[in-house]
């Protein structure tokens, strides 16, 4: 469902920390996922949460999701609507996190630096490739373990567990290629 | 078991295993030690109540903390406090409720680990405890709770990087200017899903409450694990706490996917500005900045080694008016310990803030947010835009000591002028108990 997403680019830098998505001051002052929505990347794009729209794809530099295991990072990303994420690097906690959520998170290099703002983006896991349509660059992406790819096809590990009655493990004790 | 010889990741990998994984290899382990927090657990509960599964797999694993906005500053967080205190007696597992500490530091108080333990804590600092060799890191609330109901969890087996820490630290030298000139080494994605190994000539003259700083910060540079071995000092430490521990070292001819070496015996005082822990240099290159507010404390730096650090500087010098010192030990046990031998008397003499135990500072949760355009040092992890307050706020990462010479000069400075020279500001090699 979530495999291939197509959407208008959100270009961001390097280092875009989980404070930088939502930042810890918030997250003690709202108890409710939703109340948090309207700080969701609030000292880096304003008015986000109302600008973007569904299956936008947020690209961006190196280390994108360092710092706090905070999930309502991605979770947040998802539901504003954010239908995937493509960076020069991702830190490991939020790409756990967002393979959880079912939010596809790819690595690429060549994407990135060529990438401005608007550009339509296509992330295919089905076929591999992110393509920057408006600059006609494609790349191969590195392909996804099975089990990620199982966990996000499901929509999330949530989805996952509803739908097979448990998570992964409880069916496999290894997940070699 | 196998024929090539194996790091310090894949032994400990290998004991829990059966046998040696590779790199890349995605495998499902049983889960040691779970623990969460209240800035994680509410989220947990919501996925497990949604999906029938609030369960815990055997409560003496499972372990919660209330210490990221402790006690609570605002309803929102007095509301997750009563959700895990509910649950904690529902399924009888141990809470650790206001003022006990942080999580990672009543871990180590406690002596709630052994050796190659795998840990998975709902908080990116886990890391922490892969000072005390094992293994140890940050998941989020959904692989916390999913572990906690079934007791397992997948890993992916990391990159191994070996870090050799070479020659004597001179005496002003301590772990976090270690972590930081890493840091900066490395970049802030420098170890992404790497496990980082800590060798090397230097290692026998760091202390315990150092290591811990280190590995600590090394989910800085994105790295999974921050190991130390089982020397001498780690096998001391877990005797002293009761736990028996076996031989355990790397393969010498253990390969690895990269190496880092760092002259631990050319360290200056180290500082990282802002917008990123990893942007170090030395502290000359700052000296002079003019600070508003200073924190001593969190995970990273608020042991015993840390307050006595500080206290060389603050037992002879005020903090100077104006400026706002916020001091806060890690856990209830160094809180009572630096009652005891007058360190809190002395720092708040001097004119500190001395806190219970709380994340809050460092989080920007409560206890001295910082307003726009105000400048802080700190010696806790993290410095990005908003990290402490509003988002012009500027936040240095220093050691104890220079934060503290920062509170009595109100600006930046080499801590080297206000200590008295020549003393280490490491603990001896040696184990203490808090």
């Amino acid at each position: 469902m979530t495999l291939r997403v197509k959407g208008r680019a959100w270009v961001l830098g390097d280092g875009v920390s989980t404070d930088h998505i939502i930042s810890g001051k918030f997250k003690y002052q709202k108890a409710r996922l939703e109340d948090m929505l309207p700080y969701l990347l609030y000292d880096v794009i304003s008015d986000f949460y109302k600008r973007v729209r569904p299956g936008d794809v947020i690209v961006a530099g190196k280390g994108f999701g360092y710092g706090s295991s905070r999930e309502h990072a991605a979770r947040l990303l998802k539901m504003a609507g954010v239908g995937a994420v493509v960076a020069v690097s991702v830190h490991r906690i939020f790409y756990r996190n967002a393979v959880n959520v079912g939010l596809p998170v790819v690595v690429s290099t060549k994407i990135p630096p060529i990438t401005r703002e608007g550009d339509t983006i296509l992330v295919d896991l089905v076929e591999g490739i992110v393509v920057n349509e408006s600059k006609n660059i494609r790349e191969e992406i590195q392909s996804l373990h099975p089990l990620i790819v199982d966990i996000i096809k499901a929509g999330g590990i949530e989805e996952y567990i509803l739908k097979h009655g448990g998570p992964p493990w409880q069916f496999r004790s290894s997940f070699s290629k | 078991m196998s024929s090539r010889e194996l790091t310090l990741t894949e032994a400990l990998l290998s004991r829990k295993l059966g046998r040696a994984p590779a790199p890349g290899d995605h495998v499902v382990v049983d889960v040691d030690l779970v623990y969460m927090h209240d800035g994680t657990f509410p989220l947990a509960l919501e996925v497990l109540r949604r999906l029938d599964m609030e369960k815990v797999f055997d409560p003496r694993r499972i372990i919660l903390f209330i210490d990221h906005a402790a006690p609570a500053p605002n309803l929102a967080a007095a509301i997750a406090h009563r959700i895990m205190r509910e649950f904690s007696r529902k399924h009888g597992v141990k809470l650790y409720d206001v003022g006990a500490g942080i999580s990672h530091q009543v871990v180590i108080d406690e002596g709630l680990i052994e050796p190659g333990n795998v840990i998975a804590g709902a908080d990116s600092h886990t890391v922490t405890l892969g000072a005390l060799t094992t293994l140890a890191t940050g998941f989020g609330s959904t692989d916390a709770a999913l572990a906690m109901a079934t007791g397992k969890t997948w890993l992916r087996v990391p990159e191994q990087v070996k870090v050799s820490i070479e020659g004597e630290p001179s005496w002003w030298v301590m772990g976090k200017d270690i972590a930081l000139a890493l840091l900066g080494e490395l970049g802030s994605d420098g170890a992404v899903y790497s496990s980082l190994e800590f060798q090397g000539s230097a290692i026998p003259y760091i202390s315990m409450d150092s290591r811990i700083t280190i590995s600590n910060m090394s989910v800085e540079a994105g790295a999974k694990y921050g190991l130390f071995p089982l020397d001498g000092l780690a096998k001391a430490w877990y005797k002293s706490r009761g736990i028996s521990t076996e031989p355990l070292e790397p393969g010498s001819k253990a390969t690895y996917s990269d190496e880092i070496v760092m002259e631990a015996s050319r360290l200056e005082p180290m500082i990282a500005a802002p917008p990123s822990p990893d942007n170090v240099t030395s502290v000359a290159e700052y000296e002079g900045v003019e600070v508003d507010q200073v924190f001593i404390g969190s995970c990273t730096n608020g042991r015993l080694e840390d307050f006595h650090a500080a206290a060389r500087v603050l037992k002879r010098h005020s903090v100077k008016q104006g400026v706002r010192c916020i001091a806060v030990p890690a856990s209830r046990r160094i809180y009572m310990r630096l009652l005891r031998e007058g360190i809190i008397e002395a720092l708040a003499g001097a004119g500190c803030v001395v806190a219970h135990s709380t994340c809050g500072p460092c989080i920007g949760a409560h206890l001295g947010l910082l307003a726009e355009g105000e400048v802080a040092i700190s010696t806790n992890n993290r410095n990005m835009p908003g990290r402490m307050g509003h988002r012009s706020a500027r936040i240095y990462l220093a050691n104890p000591a220079t934060a503290a010479a920062a509170a009595v000069k109100g600006r930046i400075v080499d801590p080297r002028e206000l200590l008295p020279l020549g003393s280490r500001l490491m603990d001896p090699v040696e184990v203490q108990m808090a």
